[in-house]
């Protein structure tokens, strides 16, 4: 028997069969629980990212109490946390692990898995015309993983020592000996467990959207039909397979250094006033493994967001998206620049400066792909039709961000000016626009654009323009002033800056920030509560293309079953932006293209 | 439905995706041993004579697993079996060795762990015992597919799977020469 015959008798034609035939049993287990459908599983992902973007951003607002108001005792703190907050007032401990922990479950938990696993898992076997994902036991898994790294994340807030507080990077040696601090025993052990499960988790979920991409398009799906959104997911995907695994390797040797006695990372140390013997170890060492991932990590995050921006901005500007192809190549540029840029986030270790400069070339390449896009982003909303729904607002509220922290990125990414600005509030700043901020603003684009798609109704907008609005201005009112902050020497991660007669006149400005952040951490719960009472309230979708979108998602019912298309998967025959085209309005994919038509 | 099955297999285009992952991790451990290697303090060292024999085993056992491949294609069922069950114990053999190696280093007086370890030595219980882990795997994949063979009521002729297990295989082989290969010459 060939191979080719042997494989339509195998697993994956069986699985289609069954969804033909819709005599797929399913229980209440299998349906919400281990679900192997991409649909229920991107949910999954969605509402698991949601609860911990809850308790990340809980922690922010817990650390700029301490900083907005450091001479504050509040009695409820202590009634809350104990020890942790004794008389009222945050402790030093607890307020390393708030920042550790917001850092840790925003990067990972929240921005990778909850947005890659959300829209990658949503959108790849919609978009490409598949009914599931290449192996959706694989992407169950994968969920799973998540979870169980959850779950010992969020142990590890409960235990004794509390958690990791040596920074979201746990760099060495604090990270390596357990006596170094609080943070440092156990709470160090149980992050290590759930970000290794963590990475299990992004590499069963990767593989999956790769191979998915590549191999299950439908018919007439080429690589140049497809819209952006998959294009930046497949550049994510690659990016997580191949920086992840140098994470892991790192995080071995780490576990090596904790537990086995060796000495990768350690050398002449004095902790306590005692000389430990390890010897022959390099903690920059770690910092080279930690930023191989680290850097693509950054990517991994804002680019499915730029796929997102993209694709909802096109479709609410009734306008093909400006130079699909530029698109394209820029997204590949920067996703092999990432590769090639950790070094600087290490400019002041003591490299060696003319490394250093090869760094500084390479980081600052970055601003001709990006400033590509921004161009093509632009351009797409020039005279558009266009409809400012909250989707699209937040698509616009992204490019601003974008340019924001990317225009700070310049002056971080040279090797002499990150001398002084390096390890301030400057650095806060630019991250949190350029990665944080802007990736929140990609990702609700996201999620108020494909909610019908989702749940059959529709969010409220008014609730939308709210979130948008005070969202856009407490992200300027909180970061625009920490650059004033970082110029003026303000280091990060202090506990207490109030004590500093240079820093004293941050006093109210750091009272502005802190009012900010709670504030925009209240309206974030309220867009939770939109969410939530959307899915059972909201105003229902009666028609299956409700934005009028060119892709093959709105092509299936309302409510897809597992599947997605109770026929034959649609055949593609043009690509994914024609939009205004010989005076229509628009064209969908499954349209054939037209004798007498015109060239895009 | 008839899939396009013109294209490589998903599963066979997500496993060389996965060894690519296995490859970047491999390649941070063993950039991190070289940049390691170049600062003071690295002690030299050669590798018990115990890591030639057990390169061998891992060798052989490539062999057996093709072996095993073609005769699945063949459908000579107890062949298959046969071979894959000597591919899985040279596994085991090979994982035993690369223990027993372990010991010799440490007894030698090259301390890979605790008090007065050299992270030179560090590297080759990291690095070697990663691999170890993966041919574990290797082994758990191999065990299913194999009871598999002999429990279903009606014949699996399935040939993926076993496909996928013999190219991992051979991976994991390839893998640990160039790890043998790399520590010899970069000792």
């Amino acid at each position: 028997m060939s191979n080719e015959a042997v494989i339509q008798h195998g697993t994956v034609s069986h699985e289609v069969h069954e969804h033909h035939e819709g005599h797929h049993h399913e229980t209440f287990i299998s349906k919400y629980v281990f679900s192997q459908d991409h649909k229920m599983i991107a949910k999954q992902f969605l509402i698991t990212g949601m609860v911990w973007a809850v308790i990340g951003g809980l922690m922010s607002v817990l650390f700029r109490i301490q900083l907005g108001y450091p001479d504050a005792h509040l009695p409820w703190l202590e009634d809350i946390f104990g020890h942790w907050a004794k008389d009222g007032k945050i402790q030093p401990e607890f307020y390393y692990a708030l920042g550790t922990m917001h850092g840790t479950i925003l990067v990972f938990f929240v921005l990778t898995a909850g947005l890659s696993g959300t829209f990658a898992n949503l959108l790849i076997p919609f978009q490409v015309g598949a009914r599931d994902m290449a192996s959706p036991f694989m992407n169950m898994l994968s969920y799973w993983f998540f979870v169980l790294a959850s779950i010992v994340m969020l142990a590890s807030l409960f235990i004794q020592t509390g958690p990791a507080s040596g920074g979201w990077t746990v760099y060495p040696p604090l990270s390596a000996l357990g006596d170094a601090s609080q943070g440092s025993k156990l709470g160090m052990d149980l992050w290590l467990i759930s970000m290794a499960l963590f990475v299990v988790s992004q590499l069963l979920g990767g593989l999956n959207y790769v191979s998915t991409i590549l191999n299950m398009r439908t018919k007439g799906m080429t690589m140049t039909r497809l819209p952006l959104t998959v294009w930046a997911i497949l550049f994510t995907a690659i990016l997580g397979i191949l920086s992840f695994p140098v994470l892991f390797s790192g995080f071995i040797l780490l576990l090596f250094d904790r537990h086995l006695g060796t000495s990768f990372y350690l050398s002449d140390i004095v902790l306590s006033g005692k000389i430990l013997p390890n010897e022959g170890g390099s903690p920059i060492l770690y910092q080279h493994l930690f930023w191989f991932l680290g850097h693509p990590e950054v990517y991994i995050i804002i680019l499915p967001t730029m796929g997102l921006v993209s694709e909802v901005m096109s479709i609410n500007a009734r306008k093909p998206i400006f130079g699909y192809m530029a698109m394209i190549a820029s997204m590949f540029a920067i996703a092999l620049l990432a590769f090639l840029v950790w070094a600087h986030h290490m400019f002041v270790t003591g490299m060696n400066p003319f490394l250093g400069s090869v760094f500084v070339l390479l980081t600052l390449l970055i601003a001709v792909p990006s400033a590509i896009k921004v161009f093509n982003w632009l351009t797409t909303l020039w005279k558009g039709n266009i409809r400012f729904n909250p989707g699209m607002l937040f698509c616009i509220g992204f490019v601003s961000m974008f340019i924001s922290g990317g225009l700070t990125g310049i002056f971080l990414g040279n090797s002499t000016l990150d001398i002084h600005l390096h390890d301030t509030y400057f650095v806060i700043a630019h991250f949190h626009i350029v990665m944080g901020v802007s990736a929140f603003m990609g990702m609700f684009a996201g999620i108020y654009h494909w909610f019908p798609k989702m749940y059959g109704r529709y969010m409220n907008n008014t609730l939308g323009y709210i979130h948008f609005w005070v969202t856009l201005v407490c992200a300027y009112v909180i970061f625009w002033p920490m650059h004033y902050e970082g110029f003026a020497g303000m280091p990060r991660r202090y506990y207490d800056y109030s004590n500093w007669e240079s820093f004293k006149q941050f006093v109210e400005l750091n009272k502005v920030i802190s009012f900010a952040a709670i504030l925009s951490f209240l309206v974030q719960l309220m867009f939770i509560f939109n969410f939530i009472y959307s899915i059972f309230k909201g105003r229902r979708v009666t028609s299956k293309n409700p934005w009028g979108a060119t892709t093959l998602e709105w092509t299936t019912p309302i409510r897809p079953g597992h599947g997605n298309w109770p026929g034959e998967i649609p055949e593609v025959h043009r690509w994914a932006y024609d939009y205004g085209k010989d005076g229509m309005d628009f064209i969908d994919q499954t349209t054939p293209v037209g004798k007498d038509e015109s060239k895009h | 439905m008839t899939m396009q099955r013109k294209k490589i297999h998903p599963y066979k285009f997500s496993l060389w995706l996965g060894l690519a992952g296995i490859i970047m991790m491999f390649a941070g451990l063993t950039s991190a041993y070289i940049v390691k290697r170049s600062q003071p303090g690295w002690q030299s060292f050669t590798l018990p004579t115990i890591f030639i024999y057990s390169t061998l085993v891992i060798l052989v056992s490539s062999v057996t697993v093709q072996v095993a491949l073609k005769a699945f294609r063949e459908r000579l069922m107890s062949k298959y079996r046969l071979f894959f069950a000597i591919t899985a114990a040279l596994g085991l053999i090979f994982i035993s060795m690369q223990i027993i190696g372990f010991y010799q280093f440490q007894a030698s007086g090259k301390k890979m762990i605790g008090l007065g370890s050299n992270p030179a030595y560090s590297f080759v219980l990291a690095i070697a015992g990663l691999h170890i882990v993966h041919i574990l795997g290797g082994l758990i994949a191999l065990a299913i597919v194999f009871f598999k063979a002999f429990g279903r009521k009606t014949r699996n002729y399935d040939v993926v799977p076993v496909e996928l297990i013999a190219t991992y295989w051979h991976f994991v082989d390839i893998l640990w020469v160039y790890l043998f290969v790399f520590f010899s010459l970069l000792h």
